[in-house]
């Protein structure tokens, strides 16, 4: 079979460090694993890392904890047997994605699970001087999220053509959602309305077989998922700082004897949970990612994980997160080096802010991370489409203004086509545009335009003295919403149904277009 | 081939906006094939008439490239390339179209004037203008205002377009405006203006005809000058 899959973007990868300061923070992470240690507060990974050769104690503690001395030469070759290479995927083949750590291939997605839904709608105001003179701004309104909400945002992105891969972006909050059914709820909105990659995270422990399931029915069985898997998880199973977090650790193990890939993700806060200095702030999460990727290894050899790097700055006036400033960048940029050095597919961070609301600084702060993240090459950059107000709201406005600025990011970063043959051809034009009378290569634009070389105008763009951006947008948002949806075949989600206990009768129901 | 192939053809390339056999089209695959320049040959080879070559073959295909322009299916570099083909088919076509007594839509002279070297927007005017039948004559850049005035006067051009990219360089369209009076030739001549830093309002300020914010706003201004006359 042809390996067909999404082609992101090959970029160049901009590397911020030299090949000596790469060597020093790994020795600096392996020498914080080998001491302190980490603290481990699951005993069946404490009793793995002591059964290859760590060092492990008890500590004294309110909670059962092991610290655990890790040897430079266990972590080195448990993560060399991780795979470089793997493909995530999805439920058209087209929509798969190919992970190679030795390739910077870039692909965007959403991310998070915010428990807030922002609608917006543009409404028509009166000057207070001229009541001849109008003007439309926009109207924001917070819902709560919802298995219905979900699902509207996981049809909207299988539209949005910049979006790679899927993560439920949204916590349902529907009232009959408990801890019991809030993973096969979550998953089935998600799969039931897009066609490209879902990964999230797990809720309990208990549903992972459920949610497995309802991909292999959906896949066409256990080994076709094995062989496409649909899904994937994120495990954030360490706690800032050098923490084993005890049931996302059994989540681990269980996640990698299902034979399915997973992040192992970290996300200390400069400041706060690590140092907010960049070399103290990357050895820290480099060696908390390390020991969560020899962990995977350990459990399964050549299980598929991805390098999960999400380091983030602490704002000093109020401890929050600060996403969209030089230094998160800075982090993110070195851990993405580090993933390409260990030869591990790297899950990155984008486009996230402290914007409430579409608008200016939501782009500032936005653009300033997806392009830079890009430019380094991760593959995987999450939280990339939608997320305001940090990681707290999801807005389909802002995804769909998020779509349109990756999509011009995508095509900047494209390998230049510089090559021989096309160098003759323009030289070629150059020498008849120079012998014609104006000289003039307007015409000569065709080719280039045809073949999808030349961008458009920004799609939201204003000709006149107003700025429309978002009226349009929202005009955009509503075209798409009223595409057709991609839902399962019905005799699938029947049988699913049958199958998975929890799941919420009027998921099954067709979606209805246009909102 | 027969006439009304030959003719189709012509048509059809223009649409493609492919001059010689070495072009892409707008479609893919169309590259070698036979385009305008040959095409319009062998019609005079075969002996059909220039002015159906002009009406069937030219104009008529150039109204589908406007349609297809205004529908947005169509770019200014698809437009330039079909208004290319024609003033290459015209080429050809006026001596064959003189001896046959056809006229052209008139003398059009075009300059970017003195102290100016941007020629962009003039370039793509005068494209445009001999891809709509005009006889464009084009001083080229950084053009004298006495020059501009003994060219119009030389070949009683009843079309004059000026054009210019700098604040500090549009005052000397006014220059020429006076240019003209003064050698009593401006009744006789329209004047358009364009430029980015034009406007209708300067235009009026120094005594021009029409500000073109475009080559297209150009040929309306001069088909409504036509249909007015």
């Amino acid at each position: 079979m042809t390996e067909s899959f999404r082609h992101g973007v090959l970029v160049k990868p901009y590397e911020r460090l030299d090949q000596e300061q790469i060597r020093c923070l790994d020795e600096a992470s392996l020498a914080l694993l080998a001491d302190p240690g980490i603290w481990c507060y699951n005993e069946r990974a404490a009793k793995l890392f002591k059964a290859h050769g760590a060092k492990v104690w008890e500590e004294e503690s309110g909670s059962p904890c092991w610290r655990v001395s890790l040897p430079a030469g266990l972590i080195r070759e448990a993560v060399a047997r991780a795979p470089s290479r793997f493909m995530l995927g999805a439920r058209k083949q087209e929509n798969r994605l190919l992970l190679d750590s030795d390739v910077p291939r870039v692909y965007f997605g959403s991310g998070s699970e915010a428990n807030i839904w922002l609608e917006a709608e543009m409404e028509e105001f009166v000057s207070v001087r001229d009541g001849k003179a109008t003007v439309l701004v926009p109207r924001f309104r917070e819902m709560r999220g919802t298995t219905a909400l979900l699902s509207r945002a996981a049809r909207l992105c299988d539209k949005l053509e910049h979006l790679d891969f899927f993560i439920r972006p949204l916590n349902i909050q529907d009232p009959e959602i408990t801890p019991e059914n809030h993973d096969v709820n979550k998953f089935f909105a998600s799969l039931n309305n897009t066609t490209k990659h879902v990964q999230a995270g797990l809720t309990t422990l208990e549903s992972l077989g459920g949610v497995v399931r309802m991909a292999e029915l959906i896949a066409g069985g256990p080994e076709a998922l094995r062989e496409n898997p649909i899904i994937s998880f994120i495990a954030c199973v360490f706690k800032s700082p050098l923490q084993v977090v005890d049931d996302t650790a059994d989540k681990v193990f269980a996640i990698v004897e299902q034979g399915l890939p997973l992040v192992i993700s970290s996300s200390p806060q400069g400041g706060s949970s690590a140092p907010i200095q960049e070399a103290g702030m990357v050895a820290q999460i480099n060696a908390e990612i390390l020991a969560g990727i020899a962990l995977v290894q350990l459990i399964k050899e050549g299980a598929p994980v991805l390098y999960g790097s999400v380091p983030v700055r602490a704002r000093l006036d109020d401890l929050h997160d600060l996403y969209g400033c030089p230094e998160f960048n800075q982090y993110n940029m070195d851990c993405v080096q580090l993933a390409r050095f260990y030869r591990v597919p790297c899950y990155s961070t984008a486009g996230v802010g402290d914007a409430k609301v579409p608008g200016m600084q939501a782009v500032f702060e936005k653009l300033f991370t997806h392009l830079y993240m890009a430019m380094s090459g991760a593959q995987y950059i999450h939280y990339a489409l939608g997320l305001l107000d940090r990681t707290n709201s999801f807005c389909p406005l802002q995804a769909v203004l998020d779509n349109e600025q990756i999509g011009k990011i995508k095509h900047c970063l494209r390998e230049p086509k510089v090559a021989p043959p096309v160098g003759e051809e323009m030289l070629r034009m150059v020498k008849k545009v120079m012998g014609s009378p104006h000289r003039l290569f307007t015409r000569h634009v065709r080719k280039a335009l045809h073949a999808g070389d030349v961008s458009s105008p920004y799609r939201f763009e204003t000709k006149g003295m107003e700025d429309r951006v978002l009226e349009k947008a929202l005009d955009y948002l509503a075209q798409l919403e009223a595409m057709p949806s991609p839902q399962l075949e019905l005799g699938t989600v029947k049988q699913i149904f049958q199958e998975i206990p929890g799941l919420l009768p009027g998921l099954g129901q067709p979606a209805q277009q246009g909102y | 081939m027969q006439e009304k192939e030959i003719l189709e053809r012509i048509a059809f390339n223009v649409i493609q906006g492919r001059v010689e056999a070495e072009d892409e089209g707008f479609d893919e695959g169309l590259d070698g094939q036979a385009a305008v320049t040959e095409l319009v040959e062998e019609a005079l080879t075969q002996g059909i008439d220039p002015k159906s070559t002009v009406i069937e073959g030219l104009t008529k295909a150039m109204e589908v490239v406007g349609e297809k322009f205004e529908k947005e299916e169509y770019l200014i570099p698809d437009m330039l390339a079909s208004a290319e083909c024609v003033g290459a088919a015209m080429d050809i076509l006026s001596p064959h179209l003189v001896q046959a007594g056809v006229e052209s839509r008139g003398k059009f002279v075009i300059a970017t004037v003195a102290g100016d070297l941007h020629d962009i927007g003039k370039n793509i005017v005068a494209i445009m203008l001999k891809g709509a039948g005009y006889e464009v004559i084009d001083l080229g850049t950084d053009v004298p205002a006495d020059r501009i005035a003994e060219t119009v006067r030389e070949n009683q051009a009843p079309f004059l377009g000026l054009s210019a990219l700098l604040t500090t360089t549009m005052r000397v369209m006014g220059e020429v405006v006076g240019r003209l009076e003064q050698e009593g030739l401006r009744d006789k001549v329209k004047v358009l203006i364009g430029g980015a830093p034009t406007s209708q309002e300067f235009a009026d300020e120094i005594g021009a005809d029409v500000y073109c914010k475009d080559a297209f706003q150009a040929i309306d201004a001069l088909k409504a000058m036509a249909s007015s006359a």
